[in-house]
């Protein structure tokens, strides 16, 4: 048994937080100057310059490099061998996010009800956290502070057996066109396919995260991933939306068995500031 | 492109002559609103009360910035998605509002307003939220504190970069645009 204590997940998980928030992924600033050299539309080349001086901006100031810093998503995979010593898990996953959104200068977009009580948490708690159990004596931690305008576009979708991979397609493509602009193109597609429900839109937001040149391990799903990508970028949607080939700079997908009778598709669309941070304590 | 320069509040005489499409350097006091702060705006409409500040020729900026670091006016500071403000937004358009700022579509009741009563609705980059922080010479919460980062703020902003997306005739640069770009399956 490994003891790690509480509040050693605190200061991981803030830095992470920040580092999130401040620093975009270089796979992710790499895609945007490719894209750039390789854009057609003046106006579009003009927006993804826009976005690599605001990258560099928020490096260098150490500030939000957009002002949606998410709701925190937080992925846990903890080792069965681990013990955590000196205090709960989740309060020291709330505490983490206290600090970092508090001390960091980070925007606190979290409302205490859905529905009849939307009163500002004032400290972007609670965070929402997806825990696995897994071999080891490790916490490998995950933080996807994503904002909503992307969030708000993303679907799911129960296709049947007899959709197939056009169906898929179709509906992913259709997903990120009808979003238009609002996502904030370019895009990073995240795709969830199989399992249930529940799992499909996880696989799809935890996709949004994969690195950007990281291929699909299994080759009929990378070819998958280039087909929706090109039919994507012939939409014209364009950076900002305002007219262009960069809609988007990769699809990433994820798959699961799933049910004799079922196909679900999740998409999770997560705009250009991709922001995500990974350690292992 | 050649930049146009806006003074804010706005001139509904320039609000006729800019275009779709249009590049301008914003300059001048506008005031942010967000979700919360439109659905206050507007109780405070159907029940007779004062508005916390004066909408006439005004520009909305749909944005809840972050919160300012040391040595800063202002946090990080881009646009929010615009259709949120749908529902509300015809309502302040007949009051005065001339301008919107944000990003993404509207739909066509804003539109409509827009064309009967001369307004513009400018984008902002999404994202470029701390590049846009830097054209904010000042910011001060001038209504609902209560409301954090949906606070209505006054902001001075000098060149201010934006484009036209929707003008006051109805075009609509989200439509023409990617039309020039779109490739045939």
């Amino acid at each position: 048994m490994r003891e790690i204590q509480a509040s050693q997940i605190t200061a991981q998980l803030k830095a992470l937080i920040l580092q999130a928030s401040y620093n975009i992924g270089p796979d992710v600033e790499a895609a945007v100057a490719a894209y750039k050299e390789k854009e057609p539309s003046p106006s579009g080349r003009a927006v993804l310059e826009q976005l690599l001086q605001n990258y560099a901006i928020a490096r260098e100031e150490q500030v939000a490099i957009c002002q949606d810093t998410g709701m925190c998503v937080i992925f846990l995979d903890v080792g069965q061998e681990v013990h955590i010593a000196g205090g709960s898990l989740q309060d020291a996953l709330a505490e983490g996010v206290r600090q970092a959104y508090g001390e960091g200068y980070l925007r606190k977009s979290v409302v205490r009800d859905p529905l009849y009580d939307r009163t500002n948490t004032r400290d972007n708690t609670p965070p929402v956290v997806h825990t696995r159990i897994v071999p080891g004596d490790k916490i490998d931690m995950l933080v996807t502070p994503k904002g909503f305008g992307s969030e708000n576009m993303s679907r799911t979708k129960m296709l049947v057996p007899a959709d197939g991979e056009q169906g898929v397609i179709d509906f992913v493509v259709n997903t990120v066109i009808e979003a238009g602009p609002n996502p904030c193109p370019p895009v990073i597609v995240g795709v969830g396919i199989g399992g249930t429900l529940e799992v499909a839109a996880l696989m799809a937001k935890r996709m949004t995260a994969r690195a950007l040149d990281e291929p699909n391990p299994d080759p009929r799903y990378a070819q998958l991933e280039q087909v929706i990508l090109e039919k994507i970028n012939r939409s014209g949607v364009g950076p900002a939306g305002i007219g262009g080939r960069t809609t988007a700079l990769k699809v990433n997908i994820a798959t699961y068995p799933t049910h004799i009778a079922g196909m679900p598709v999740a998409v999770n669309v997560c705009c250009h500031a991709a922001r995500h941070a990974h350690a292992v304590l | 492109m050649e930049n146009i320069h806006v003074q804010l509040p706005l001139d509904p005489e320039q609000i006729k002559t800019l275009r779709a499409g249009d590049t301008v350097l914003l300059t001048g006091v506008l005031y942010t609103a967000r979700d919360a702060a439109h659905k206050r705006l507007v109780a405070c409409l159907d029940e007779g009360r004062p508005l916390p500040f004066d909408l006439k020729n005004q520009l909305i900026y749909y944005v809840g910035p972050a919160p300012a670091s040391p040595g800063h006016p202002v946090g990080s500071a881009g646009p929010t998605t615009s259709y949120r403000m749908d529902a509300y937004a015809p309502r302040l358009i007949a009051q005065g509002l001339k301008g919107m700022m944000g990003k993404g579509k509207r739909n066509q009741a804003v539109i409509d307003a827009m064309k009967a009563h001369g307004a513009v609705y400018f984008g902002a980059v999404g994202g470029a939220a701390a590049l846009i922080a830097q054209r904010i010479v000042s910011s001060q919460v001038i209504a609902y504190d209560d409301l954090g980062a949906e606070a209505i703020h006054r902001f001075v902003v000098k060149d201010f970069p934006a484009l036209v997306l929707i003008d006051c005739l109805g075009n609509n640069l989200y439509e023409t645009g990617p039309a020039q770009y779109r490739l045939p399956d």
